[in-house]
């Protein structure tokens, strides 16, 4: 093994770790150019604020990514979070929230479920879950946004601390908590083992079942979460609130570097990914770009960071 | 040159990184024939093969196939040139009718671009015909038994005039029925001047079927003869007859231990057939058969990875159950696959990562892996068993197959096993490094821990094991110690010859 390709190796590794924290610079630097208000200090807290919700769903789609798997329900499952959060308000702020967290995490259990034991395709399964649980969602509120969250939460959605939205800070803490399951803790090293190589894993003793459904509950409890935030946010709680969320979430995962067939990405990229879009959205607004053409740049950097970093993992070999 | 000769290789030399594959090989076939291509597992029968089918590309050497320099570059432009191949896997879309899949990708077209279906039809309803197949051709592949797909493909091979065709293992997944319908087909393939090259294990089959064989050894012709004028003994005198390489360990002197494992009449359908066997501590057991004997699924089931449908695994004297994998691994027990890349290793996973795999749960402290801890286990198991890696936190992907082998041992040697079950352990592992491995098996076994390796190269068996064990179409046929086995004796049980 000569030093020549240690070093070779340490470069790729250093571009596919901070490539992305690269891109991230670039585009602050510009729209810090570009748009004079960009830079101010309300304007970047708002940033955090907007990305938490999303930034949260990305990290639960980031665990199950990382197993090889995906999850579209996330959106939906958020959605009927912030109805049970406003259906149940007149229980009272901690019952309500046990209720929106248990059925949320119950839901990604009967995906997790459906994947494994009923050997169904992620893809389809959380599709099917995503249409049912929008679905159970307008049965119990006859199709109606439900006003009003419980009395004492609406810190959750509202609230600052020191100036910042807690928003962020309850983004920042999921994600440094995210961060030590992936990194630090046996479910996290076994989801990145099933990712790698489901049949390796299994004959290393490690339950594939179990884990694969871990990372979908996870990632289910963050969408309950999340949609807890954003009832609490704009006091409300609707069936279709969350359509379209799963897919700017598998967007920021996969702009983070955290390849969609498995084993490999991690917390920190998927942050860098939510950012990202963060600031784009954020700046293309500033900029008074037009919502049709915002869609075209959003879809077209999330190509380019993606296939940028598929062109160097290529190179690589 | 021109007489009676459809095919000539000459001098065919191919290396892989670490293996001479073929060393100067010479082949030639006559047209009409049935020639059989013999030789033990990685004897380079399949290489040779892939070569005549433009798959790999010699590193020199030259093709003459019909009195003309074939330097085809894919397999596409070979099948053109009149070279059909069956391999054992077939190559037919099971989704698609027979007729479909007769002409995939060569479909006959009429007027505006529209595929041809009548004649089509009649096209293959004749070759299946000629082949002695009667079967609607507009049936789904999927609903036909593996010989009909065998068929199908041979049909395949005749629809684009194909003159000489290869069978690998044709009759490895067939009855004895279908078998019979199969030879009844290569002969009269070969009245009708098609020249075919037959490659298998089965010596019957080659007595019964063939004109000539032709026998490798290590990558090495070792001879052409006309099939009457052989005799099983000296056909498998020819596939094994060599020296035994040096690098194999001393056997140890020491009385053998304990009976820790006794697996009693395990059965799983059609794969595995009433096996029982015992191991004993501080031994080699050496599992020796062909490939498809049985032996990488009697390994699976005892550890747990594939279910059985009766029988019963005894450790120490106690009856275990063993359902899943964890349950093994639990019970000391360890088992590296002859895949390694496939199912040994987590490859984008560092060395560290993988080292660690089974014993995470010790590592543990506050729900937390303990860095420092698995740290200290990946450099004490790098440093015995002298992994040669940049570092621990390197991707076992990059590292050579020796390397990477260790890595699974590793695993196991981390985990502290008493019973390793190895998988072809020196599978595309370079001789060096195989030698490493087999003093390391020694040590284990010195150690009091029972290994089980599983080989296909008849050497390494019986230069390793302290006692050897074979098996054919999923039973035992065989079992010798250590001074009486050799590679005759192995060859007849592992062929069935001796039951």
């Amino acid at each position: 093994m000569s030093t020549e390709r240690i070093s070779r190796f340490n470069k790729a590794h250093f571009l596919e770790d901070y490539g992305m924290l690269l891109v991230l610079g670039v585009l602050f630097l510009v729209c810090a150019i570009v748009s004079p208000y960009f830079l101010k200090p309300e304007n970047l807290l708002n940033i955090t604020r907007q990305i938490s919700v999303s930034g949260i769903i990305s990290i639960g789609m980031t665990f199950v990514i990382i197993t090889g798997g995906i999850d579209l329900s996330v959106g939906s499952v958020l959605a009927f979070s912030t109805l049970m959060i406003a259906g149940f308000k007149g229980m009272g702020a901690f019952p309500a929230f046990v209720i929106a967290m248990a059925l949320s995490m119950a839901f990604g259990l009967v995906t997790g479920i459906l994947v494994t034991k009923g050997k169904l395709q992620a893809f389809i399964a959380t599709l099917g879950m995503m249409t049912a649980v929008v679905g159970i969602g307008l049965t119990y509120s006859h199709g109606h946004p439900i006003i009003g969250t419980p009395e004492g939460l609406s810190f959750l959605g509202q609230g600052k601390v020191l100036g910042i939205p807690v928003q962020t800070i309850l983004f920042t803490l999921t994600a440094i908590i995210a961060g030590i399951v992936l990194n630090r803790t046996r479910l996290g090293r076994y989801i990145y083992a099933v990712g790698g190589n489901e049949e390796g894993s299994r004959l290393s003793g490690i339950r594939v079942d179990r884990v694969k459904t871990a990372a979908y509950v996870i990632s289910s409890a963050l969408s309950g979460f999340a949609g807890i935030i954003m009832a609490n946010h704009l006091n409300v709680g609707e069936a279709n609130l969350g359509s379209g969320m799963e897919l700017d979430a598998i967007a920021s995962v996969a702009v983070g570097g955290t390849s969609l067939s498995g084993g490999r990405g991690g917390v920190v990229g998927t942050v860098i990914g939510v950012i990202i879009i963060g600031i784009l959205n954020n700046f293309l607004n500033l900029i008074n770009v037009p919502g049709y053409t915002q869609k075209i740049v959003k879809g077209a950097i999330i190509i380019i960071a993606v296939l940028a970093q598929s062109l160097q993992a290529n190179r690589k070999k | 040159m021109t007489d009676q000769t459809i095919l000539q290789m000459k001098n065919i030399v191919k290396t892989f990184p670490g293996v001479k594959a073929l060393d100067n090989v010479t082949f030639s076939c006559r047209p009409g024939e049935v020639h059989a291509l013999l030789g033990e597992n990685g004897a380079g029968k399949s290489t040779l093969m892939k070569i005549l089918s433009a798959a790999y590309r010699p590193d020199s050497g030259e093709i003459i196939f019909k009195n003309e320099l074939f330097k085809h570059s894919n397999p596409i432009a070979a099948q053109k040139a009149g070279i059909g191949i069956i391999y054992q896997e077939f190559n037919l879309v099971p989704h698609m009718s027979v007729v479909e899949n007769i002409f995939l990708g060569r479909e006959p077209l009429i007027g505006c671009k529209l595929i041809d279906y009548r004649t089509m039809r009649d096209e293959a309803q004749k070759l299946l015909s000629g082949l002695g197949l009667t079967i609607d051709v507009n049936q789904k592949v999927k609903n036909l038994s593996v010989a009909q797909q065998q068929m199908v493909e041979i049909a395949k091979a005749l629809s684009m005039n194909a003159e000489l065709i290869v069978m690998d293992e044709p009759t490895a997944t067939l009855t004895d029925r279908e078998i019979e319908f199969l030879f009844g087909t290569i002969r009269t393939l070969r009245s009708q001047g098609k020249t075919i090259i037959y490659i298998s294990h089965r010596l019957e089959e080659i007595f019964e079927v063939c004109d000539r064989v032709t026998i490798l050894k290590d990558g090495k012709t070792v001879g052409t003869e006309n099939v009457p004028d052989l005799d099983k003994d000296r056909m498998i005198k020819m596939m094994v007859g060599r020296t035994l390489g040096e690098y194999y360990p001393d056997r140890s002197t020491a009385r053998k231990g304990d009976k820790v494992l006794e697996v009693r009449n395990i059965t799983r359908k059609g794969v595995l057939n009433d096996i029982s066997f015992s191991a004993y501590a501080g031994e080699i057991l050496g599992i020796s058969g062909l490939v498809g004997a049985g032996r990488t699924e009697l390994a699976r089931a005892i550890f747990g990875a594939d279910s059985i449908d009766g029988g019963a695994v005894l450790i120490d004297e106690n009856e275990v159950k063993i359902n899943e994998p964890l349950k093994a691994i639990r019970l000391n027990i360890g088992f590296a696959t002859e895949d390694r890349k496939g199912q040994g290793l987590i490859l984008g996973l560092s060395v560290r990562k993988n080292i660690s795999l089974a014993i995470l749960p010790q590592l543990i402290k506050y729900g937390l892996i303990q860095p420092k801890k698995e740290k200290e286990v990946a450099d004490r198991y790098m440093k015995i068993l002298k992994i040669a890696a940049p570092g621990i936190d390197y991707p076992v992907k990059g590292l050579s197959g020796g390397n990477q082998q260790k890595v699974v041992l590793a695993k196991w040697l981390a985990k502290d096993c008493r019973i390793i079950i190895l998988d072809e352990p020196t599978r595309g592992i370079d001789v060096g490094a195989k030698a490493e491995i087999y003093n390391l098996m020694r040590k284990l076994a010195d150690q009091g821990k029972v290994i089980i390796m599983i080989s296909s190269e008849l050497p390494e068996v019986i230069g390793v094991s302290d006692r050897v064990l074979v098996m054919h179409s999923g039973k035992i046929t065989g079992a010798f110690n250590a001074d009486e086995v050799t590679e005759e004796k192995i060859m007849k049980c592992a062929t069935g010859e001796v039951a």
